[in-house]
């Protein structure tokens, strides 16, 4: 080939070599992709959408600019009124908009709506759009005579806040801000409901990864170790928790741990606890990482034991012979190799425990409830917004860790059974 | 695993405590499986084992509680047990309207994620495939966003997927929606929800079964004169039938236990197993759950043979070795 670069490889019919590879290269990634595209379609139009719809949803709440048009239309030429002293023109515009409410029937609508920022607004509206078809100007005084409520600066924040269909706000309260008479800040100490919940959440899903963790590691290693015939057989162990129903799960674990429970009975008829004073397992946080441990072992134990299962025993050997003791042949040698599996299950098992719902449903009771029982919480109160906003923060959250697992480990390594 | 003959009596001492963990860790596992199976036949009301049942005093067990799925719902329970009677249970007790209807709902949901799954993994696992890992991501993502968020954004877009009456979407589609029209309060809403959190699995096992098939057996094929159809009939499929079947298994058993979703877009007529179950451990407490969970129990057990047999065979027709 000592020419090669005069002559250009032709394909049989004359095209140039390379140019016919590209089309052909082309054509079969089309192909690929055409395969792919049904299912891409269906998750786009079925999960993605959906979700999609749900972010869109914790921006947005029409229940204060549905009833109060007048307000609104106020608000929206005032951006810089002063929230202290609304003038007037403002008060009347509430008033013709309570009126209006008491007639449409949309005064709890309205009220709820306030009420996620201002708190006790909903008792507030109702009481207002009673009287205000009888209220005489000046409507301030009338409105402020009524309930020195409507007088407040924070009510008046609230409402221009509310008067705009899109708000960030239910972002705000579900991170425990709260809105004041100069805006919104970060709530006290003793307010902070739902970041104290995701701390928690994320507290209890670390230590269920690591008890997860300190279990599944020597039963791995025994599994990995032992001879096939004998691991195969072991494994069934490990397989049929992970094919049992969750729900069938959690009711084991309520039978065995409730106070009139398997193991209370048998740990008074041993003698070891009086009948008084039987423990309290279920129905609290024990009851929950108790269970949740046991659901979501299997998936430490697997990403561990395909990782085990690959590390040369020889390694170890080598140490041993070289003059290492048992303990730095397991610190220096083994252990390191293990990593990957133990990232891969740790990752796993920390992002399935932060969303979980059921399990902390069913034994969690009122101690035991983690942010997802909060975000079911709202959504039957119809606190639709705020059950949204919520979700997406822990979306957020999760995608994070999702993405962080991607890098680590590689999304396509991830093996079931 | 057996001890090296030079193991210091510290190390004999510590490799029987390991052995010791690891039977507890395993009966950790299992044991909570195996109790609900006894418990299920006890005779009195309670969720633990009675005197009578440690004495194995036969009048300790009965079956009252597999009767009890039974009678709940049957309009006349107390009735001679004739065929009319057994006619009306089929028809009407509660537990098995549900059990009917997770069936129902599992099938369609299994054969919507497996086609769909199977179909895309083909070409997921073509090297030239482009934005392979972008797409994997996303569709591995149902299985990984908590079931909340799902269940929360579906409630809300189910709501509004609606037809309009009189429509000619309404003609085509509306037997499958609700009274209303809508994907809310339908069973095709929860065969939709459950496929999508199925499809992860099939993709899972599924490519994972094409690893470690050999691309040139397609090129033979074509070679030989074979069309993209007979290809896929005679030469892939064979050889990727056992994933498929174990992805599909998964995709079932995921629809089979599946409440969260149900909880949020089902109505009153999409009564499951896992909803009945689920409504029954938060309000009235009875061992009739656990005698669900022992026939749940039965069947995981009967999936967990099938899928381990598949897998044996899967690998020994890719020529791996036999495990």
């Amino acid at each position: 080939m000592a020419d090669a670069s005069s002559t250009v490889l032709t394909t049989a019919d004359g095209r140039p070599l390379k140019a016919a590879l590209a089309t052909a290269l082309v054509r079969a990634k089309r192909r690929a992709f055409l395969l792919v595209l049904p299912l891409l379609l269906f998750v786009l139009l079925t999960f993605l959408v959906p979700i999609g719809y749900m972010l869109k949803r914790s921006f947005e709440h029409d229940g204060f600019t549905a009833s109060a048009p007048a307000l609104v239309e106020w608000f929206a030429a005032h951006p810089d009124f002063d929230p202290a002293n609304p003038p007037e023109e403002a008060f009347a515009a509430l008033t013709q908009d309570l009126a209006r409410m008491q007639v449409e029937k949309t005064t709890g609508i309205a009220g709820t709506r306030i009420n996620y920022s201002v708190p006790g607004t909903i008792s507030l509206f109702k009481k207002g759009a009673r009287e205000a078809k009888d209220m005489t100007p000046p409507y301030r005084e009338a409105l402020v005579a009524l309930d020195a409520a409507w007088g407040t600066p924070v009510l008046w924040r609230g409402m221009q806040s509310a008067a705009s269909t899109y708000t960030p706000e239910f972002y705000y309260v579900a991170s425990d801000m709260k809105l004041t008479d100069s805006g919104w800040q970060r709530g006290g100490d003793k307010e902070r409901i739902y970041l104290y919940l995701f701390g928690k959440t994320f507290l209890v899903s670390g230590i269920i990864t690591v008890l997860c963790l300190l279990l599944a590691f020597p039963v791995s290693h025994l599994l990995a170790t032992l001879p096939m015939r004998k691991s195969s057989l072991l494994m069934i162990l490990v397989l049929l928790p992970f094919w049992t129903s969750l729900l069938v799960r959690t009711t084991t674990w309520i039978a065995l741990l409730q106070e009139q429970g398997v193991v209370n009975d048998l740990l008074v008829n041993l003698g070891l606890l009086s009948d008084n004073g039987r423990l309290r397992m279920m129905y609290n946080m024990t009851g929950t990482i108790v269970a949740m441990t046991h659901v979501l072992l299997p998936f430490m134990i697997l990403p561990l034991y395909s990782v085990m299962r690959v590390i040369p025993p020889s390694y170890a050997r080598a140490a041993r012979s070289l003059g290492a003791t048992s303990w730095t042949t397991f610190r220096r040698v083994y252990l390191p190799q293990t990593l990957p599996g133990i990232a891969a299950g740790s990752l796993l098992v920390f992002i399935l425990a932060v969303g979980y719902y059921i399990t902390p449903a069913l034994v969690g009771g009122a101690d035991g409830q983690l942010i997802s029982n909060l975000i079911s919480f709202h959504m039957s109160k119809s606190n639709w917004s705020l059950a949204a906003a919520i979700a997406a923060m822990l979306l957020a959250a999760i995608l994070l860790l999702y993405w962080l697992y991607d890098r680590l480990i590689g999304i396509d390594r991830l093996k079931l059974g | 695993m057996a001890l090296p003959t030079y193991a210091s009596p510290l190390e004999k001492t510590w490799h029987y405590t390991y052995l010791v963990i690891c039977a507890l860790v395993f009966l950790f596992l299992i044991a909570p499986i195996l109790i609900v199976i006894p418990l299920s036949f006890n005779a009195e009301p309670y969720f633990t084992f009675t005197e009578k049942m440690l004495t194995f005093d036969p009048e300790g067990y009965s079956l009252r509680w597999y009767d009890a799925l039974l009678t709940l719902g049957h309009p006349n329970e107390n009735a001679a047990r004739d065929a009319a009677w057994w006619a009306t249970a089929w028809e009407r007790s509660t537990w098995i309207q549900a059990a009917k209807n997770s069936f129902w709902v599992g099938l369609w949901a299994t054969i919507l994620a497996t086609t769909l799954g199977t179909i895309a993994a083909l070409g997921l696992s073509r090297p030239e495939m482009p934005f392979r890992r972008l797409i994997m991501a996303l569709l591995i993502s149902p299985m990984i966003v908590p079931i909340i968020i799902i269940a929360v954004g579906m409630s809300f877009f189910y709501a509004k997927a609606c037809v309009a009456p009189d429509s000619a979407m309404a003609a085509i589609f509306g037997v499958f929606l609700s009274n209303k029209g809508c994907l809310a309060n339908s069973h095709l809403g929860i065969i939709i929800a459950h496929a999508v959190l199925g499809i992860p699995f099939v993709i899972i096992t599924v490519t994972a079964t094409l690893s470690g098939f050999d691309q040139s057996l397609i090129r033979a094929a074509h070679s030989l004169g074979a069309n993209p159809r007979t290809t896929f009939f005679k030469v892939i499929m064979p050889l990727i039938l056992p994933g498929v079947i174990s992805g599909a298994l998964f995709a079932f058993v995921t629809s089979f236990d599946e409440v969260v979703a149900v909880l949020f877009i089902a109505g009153p007529d999409q009564q499951t197993i896992p909803r009945q179950m689920f409504n029954g451990i938060r309000e009235a407490i009875s061992p009739a759950i656990l005698a669900v969970a022992t026939i749940l129990v039965t069947f995981s057990v009967l999936l967990l043979a099938t899928v381990e047999l598949l897998r044996r065979r899967s690998e020994r027709l890719r020529g791996m070795t036999p495990r």
